[in-house]
């Protein structure tokens, strides 16, 4: 399993991409959505709403189990993903790229965001 | 509890083809090997080939096997016709619930060789096999713990006569729905049932440990042109949920009997002798026939959000009742669930009825189970 270099990671399985005019795309994990299983449900944050690094701000729902979706930094949502919401089963396709989540206009990072060589190995310690 | 879990005979395989492992009942199983819908859908329109082989087996014999069975078990087992199975119960004294099983007929059936396969889920095996044992005194018959002698590969779906067709010699025609035999499978002796948990038609094979693989790789090989898939625990479960099978643990406990469960039809009191729990179990027939407390119904979900066993039931801001399982249901494309509700709200089609799912009241729709039968 390969998590792209130009990605940052929370430890709660999220990725977060380079921002463009401030504004950066989050998803989860190619590692989070196979240990989801087949995602039936996506609950996603709204355009306008603010939301805090660490914070939930939605939840991921799966054949087995409901799990909730953290923000990895603080700001505003700007967009989230619909093609997501009418077919959940893309965060498990293509969970970084066509899966992703929302975009947000990132306020605040916390200090804690890790490359990608750092979360290859806190996944593969999980 | 920290113990190792156990490993089937299979693991080495299930790893090789790539499964997620889940611990089940103090073992190592296939939760899923791809998409667990995947593995649902393969097994309602093709094939799935499971490893069971946690289920835990426990043979009877004995002359008095028969009355042994009568006694412990709250079905008629003499009426079991030699290679036929019945779906039965084991109760508490004060008519609880300790298990659901199947019981198989595999000896003759004359007082001198009479031979059952009790077969208990992997979680109650020990307290099934340890209530059989005590309730064995007094009676000629021998309960012996066969758990390490059988592994369990189960072939389920439509596809599944054929694929086994191409590889035993026994007379699958000639087997009916319930009923066991013993052959050969890819060269291998087993006891064929056409028994399931998956709604659709299908075969469990018990076969040593040590040929689990060969039948294994076998029934993989006859199956690789007609659609069979490995299938996981996962999708055995909304399987067993979409046929409205019960699973011990959620709609089945010794909190329960089996009339509050709706399953009072497995108590035969029509047989002579005294068996465990029968005074509790008739107070109980009475009180469910008088005034149901609550009773088992399907729950289809109007919106997105999943029901999960323990998620309240309610209506006009009462709780009503409880999910006992809830799962997306692939073939209905909706979330759905299993609950026990107070009997004012349980006809089908009772409006207003909804499940609190971490806060919000969603809308459901009361139906009888099972939400999927099968084609025939």
């Amino acid at each position: 399993m390969s998590n792209p270099q130009q990605l940052r990671y929370s430890k709660e399985h999220e990725w977060l991409s380079v921002a463009e005019d401030g504004v950066s795309t989050v998803g989860i994990t190619e590692f989070a959505a196979n240990a989801l299983g087949d995602v039936v449900y996506a609950q996603l944050p709204e355009v306008g709403d603010t939301v805090t690094a660490g914070e939930t701000c939605g939840e991921l729902e799966s054949t087995k189990s409901v799990s909730d979706l953290y923000a990895p930094v603080t700001g505003e949502i700007t967009e989230f993903n619909q093609d997501v919401v009418d077919d959940p089963s893309l965060v498990n396709t293509a969970p970084f790229e066509g899966g992703w989540l929302f975009k947000v206009r990132v306020t605040g990072e916390p200090d804690d965001l890790l490359s990608a060589d750092e979360y290859d190995a806190l996944s593969a310690g999980n | 509890m920290s113990t190792t879990p156990r490993l089937t005979a299979l693991d080495a395989l299930h790893r090789s083809l790539g499964a997620t492992m889940t611990d089940f009942a103090g073992w190592d199983m296939p939760l899923r090997y791809a998409s667990e819908r995947d593995e649902h859908n393969a097994v309602r329109t093709h094939a799935g080939l499971f490893d069971l082989s946690h289920m835990g087996e426990i043979t009877v014999t004995g002359p008095q096997a028969v009355d042994l069975l009568n006694y412990a078990l709250v079905g008629n087992i003499g009426t079991v016709g030699l290679g036929r199975a019945r779906y039965t119960m084991i109760c508490q004294e004060d008519g609880g619930i300790l298990d659901d099983l199947i019981v198989y007929r595999l000896g003759a059936a004359t007082s001198q060789n009479g031979e059952f396969m009790v077969v208990a889920n992997a979680g109650n095996a020990q307290i099934v096999l340890d209530a059989l044992t005590e309730r064995a005194a007094g009676f000629d018959a021998v309960v012996r713990d066969d758990r390490d002698a059988y592994a369990l590969i189960a072939v389920q779906g439509p596809e599944s006569p054929g694929i086994l067709k191409s590889v035993t010699d026994a007379d699958l025609d000639g087997l009916k729905y319930y009923a066991g035999l013993p052959g050969t499978v890819a060269g291998v002796p087993a006891l064929i049932a056409r028994t399931g948990y998956t709604g659709e038609d299908g075969f469990e094979l018990f076969v040593a440990p040590s040929d689990a693989e060969q039948v294994w790789q076998a029934l993989t090989e006859a199956g690789k042109d007609v659609g069979l898939v490995p299938a996981g625990l996962s999708c055995r479960d909304t399987l067993r949920l979409e046929a409205g099978m019960p699973l011990y643990g959620h709609e089945l406990t010794t909190a329960l009997t089996p009339f509050d469960a709706g399953l009072g039809r497995v108590v035969k009191f029509e047989k002579e002798c005294d068996f465990v729990g029968r005074t509790s179990l008739e107070a109980a027939a009475e009180r469910a026939a008088a005034n149901p407390p609550r009773k088992l119904v399907g729950l289809i979900a109007e919106g997105r959000r999943v029901p999960r066993a323990g998620f309240a039931v309610v209506a006009e801001g009462q709780v009503i009742g409880e999910v006992t399982s809830g799962a997306p249901s692939p073939t209905l494309g909706k979330p759905i669930a299993i609950a026990y509700v107070d009997a004012a709200h349980a006809e089908p089609g009772t409006q207003g009825v909804g499940v609190d799912i971490r806060g919000t009241h969603e809308p459901y729709e009361v139906v009888a189970l099972p939400f999927y039968k099968r084609q025939k």
